[in-house]
């Protein structure tokens, strides 16, 4: 698992300034553009400036935009026209090994990009709180969920466009309603309970609430990791389940 | 260079044994019931038209192909509990490239050695050899994109030693090579197998089997349909010579009836006519100077594989 990671890890130095400039671009420019410009006419929203309402949300998506990205572009490039995966698996490496170890890299990814982005935060004159340490196994996890999301379709795919579906339906829907940029205080208590099984509302609720010190106050603190749990173990198994399909015949 | 660790002195014991060997895909079945044993030591190349079955026979090997039906053993170990073991002791060389691209030669060979766990110092003093061995040390660090094709099967060639492996699995070694270049992965595979290295070799190139291979099974449509070893397998099952005439088909069926009483087997194809000599015949002489269109040429292993496998081609 550790094996194929460092194999991924090794052709990353590589390529190091245009994959986190690609990666990190977006959340940025979000940033920008909501919290100084929008922020500018939306007054105090549960407690604080907009730019501070959404700047942890953006860090947790930085991390789901860059897994996802990396387990599918970036895996599918590896199982198809490089013929790494096959490479791989002429060797005693396993299936389970590879796709644990790709989900794994994907993770490692997604908590790179999340961290740096935390890590400028301070720039925007938002400065999280030491609890903020805490954040780093949980962007870890939202990286699995995501890198495994992401090697899901790369194991169904039969060519590039198909991760548009993906895209268009899973992480744009996600990064828009997980209340990244609206408080989910403010809809109706059914379709808050709704979007509350949705693994990045949990994920970006337990960011903003670690990020400030805060205590949370949509749902009980059990019920968010157990959907964070659930979504890790079910998207990491269908993934190895998946791609062993996809690999021997 | 390569002594096979396992190296008991003189012994023949059987690396790959497998019995009655089936596969199915959706309705196609690709291997009906193919019985192989490759001895240690030797190279046993399995030659056969595409979609013959000798690819997925490999595929089944590496556990990438779950078989339908048969007994496998390598190593004397029973699959599919122990293709894990057994692979750390085989090398493949793949038909695709499928290098690393974005790593450069050295780098390639170190991140593979990886996967079979050698450590890191051990790794770096193999790669050098073998890059000595296989002409591309003054490439070490070149990335793979900026390498020849020749370069890149030696490359491949190489990262498939990087474990020492006991048996080497060879699918299409020389596949869209220069003569050249050919010439040089030959020269190192004879190498190899001079140092007891096993090996299984799929290939389409007669002259690539005839030479590197100590035994040959030819495949076709999932079964073995010939085995023998490359230097008697075409004397036996098809003769020493060849005469090829060409005239009008009403003239070659005559010559054909002609021939009938002579120890030769003949095979029309339109106008075309092939007769395979094992012994003297006087008809046979008198037509091949009578005739205007003659060629006559020692029997070769292709002769032996278009006649079993047919001279047209296959679109599947």
């Amino acid at each position: 698992m550790f094996r194929v990671w460092y194999r991924n890890f090794k052709v990353w130095l590589k390529h190091l300034q245009a994959s986190l400039i690609g990666n990190l671009g977006q959340p940025f420019l979000f940033l920008l553009a909501f919290g100084f410009g929008l922020g500018k006419s939306v007054p105090e929203i549960e407690g604080m400036s907009y730019l501070q309402f959404i700047a942890p949300g953006l860090v947790a998506s930085a991390v789901m935009y860059s897994a996802a990205f990396e387990a599918t572009y970036g895996s599918y490039t590896r199982l198809s026209t490089q013929g790494t995966f096959e490479a791989i698996l002429i060797t005693p490496i396993t299936v389970v090994e590879l796709t644990l170890g790709e989900i794994l890299w994907g993770a490692t990814k997604g908590l790179v990009a999340g961290l740096i982005m935390l890590a400028t935060l301070p720039l925007f004159g938002v400065v999280p709180s030491y609890w903020s340490v805490l954040m780093i196994p949980l962007l870890f996890v939202e990286g699995i969920i995501f890198s495994a999301f992401g090697l899901i379709m790369t194991a169904v795919a039969t060519n590039y466009d198909f991760f548009n579906y993906f895209t268009s339906l899973v992480i744009t829907p996600l990064f828009l309603f997980s209340g990244i940029f609206f408080s989910l205080k403010a809809v109706t208590p059914a379709l808050r309970n709704g979007l509350m099984l949705l693994p990045l509302s949990n994920i970006v609720d337990l960011s903003r609430m670690l990020c400030y010190g805060r205590l949370h106050e949509i749902a009980p603190l059990e019920m968010e990791l157990l959907i964070i749990l659930v979504f890790t173990i079910v998207s990491g198994w269908t993934a190895v389940i998946l791609l062993k399909r996809r690999m021997i015949q | 260079m390569h002594s096979s660790p396992s190296g008991k002195p003189g012994n023949t014991k059987t690396v790959i044994r497998i019995r009655d060997l089936k596969k199915t895909f959706g309705k196609r079945q690709v291997l009906k019931g193919i019985d192989i044993e490759l001895l240690h030591g030797t190279c046993l190349g399995l030659l056969g038209p595409n979609g013959a079955g000798k690819t997925t026979t490999i595929r089944i090997l590496l556990g990438l192909v779950i078989p339908t039906n048969g007994r496998i053993e390598v190593f004397g170990e029973p699959y599919p509990e122990s293709i894990r073991r057994v692979k750390y002791r085989i090398g493949v060389v793949p038909q695709m490239d499928n290098l690393d691209p974005d790593l450069t030669i050295f780098e390639n060979l170190l991140v593979y050695a990886n996967y079979f766990k050698i450590p890191i110092k051990v790794a770096r003093d193999r790669a050098e050899e073998l890059l000595d061995f296989f002409a591309l040390k003054n490439r070490r660090d070149e990335i793979i994109q900026n390498l020849s094709g020749g370069q890149r099967r030696r490359l491949l060639l190489a990262r498939a030693l990087i474990n020492r492996p006991e048996l080497l699995i060879l699918d299409e070694p020389t596949i869209g090579l220069d003569p050249q270049a050919r010439l040089l992965m030959w020269q190192r595979l004879e190498a190899l197998r001079k140092n007891g290295t096993t090996m299984l070799l799929t290939s389409h190139y007669m002259e690539e089997v005839s030479r590197l291979a100590t035994d040959v099974i030819i495949i076709d449509n999932g079964r073995a349909i010939a085995r023998g070893n490359p230097g008697n397998i075409v004397e036996k099952m098809l003769g020493v010579e060849v005469v090829e005439f060409s005239a009008d088909e009403k003239d070659l069926r005559e010559l054909a009836r002609l021939l009938r009483d002579c120890d030769v087997a003949t095979e029309l194809v339109d106008d075309r006519l092939y007769v395979y000599k094992k012994a003297g015949c006087r008809e046979l002489d008198e037509a091949a100077t009578s005739m205007p269109h003659v060629v006559k040429r020692p029997a070769t292993l292709e002769d032996l594989f278009l006649k079993l496998t047919g001279r047209k081609l296959r679109e599947r």
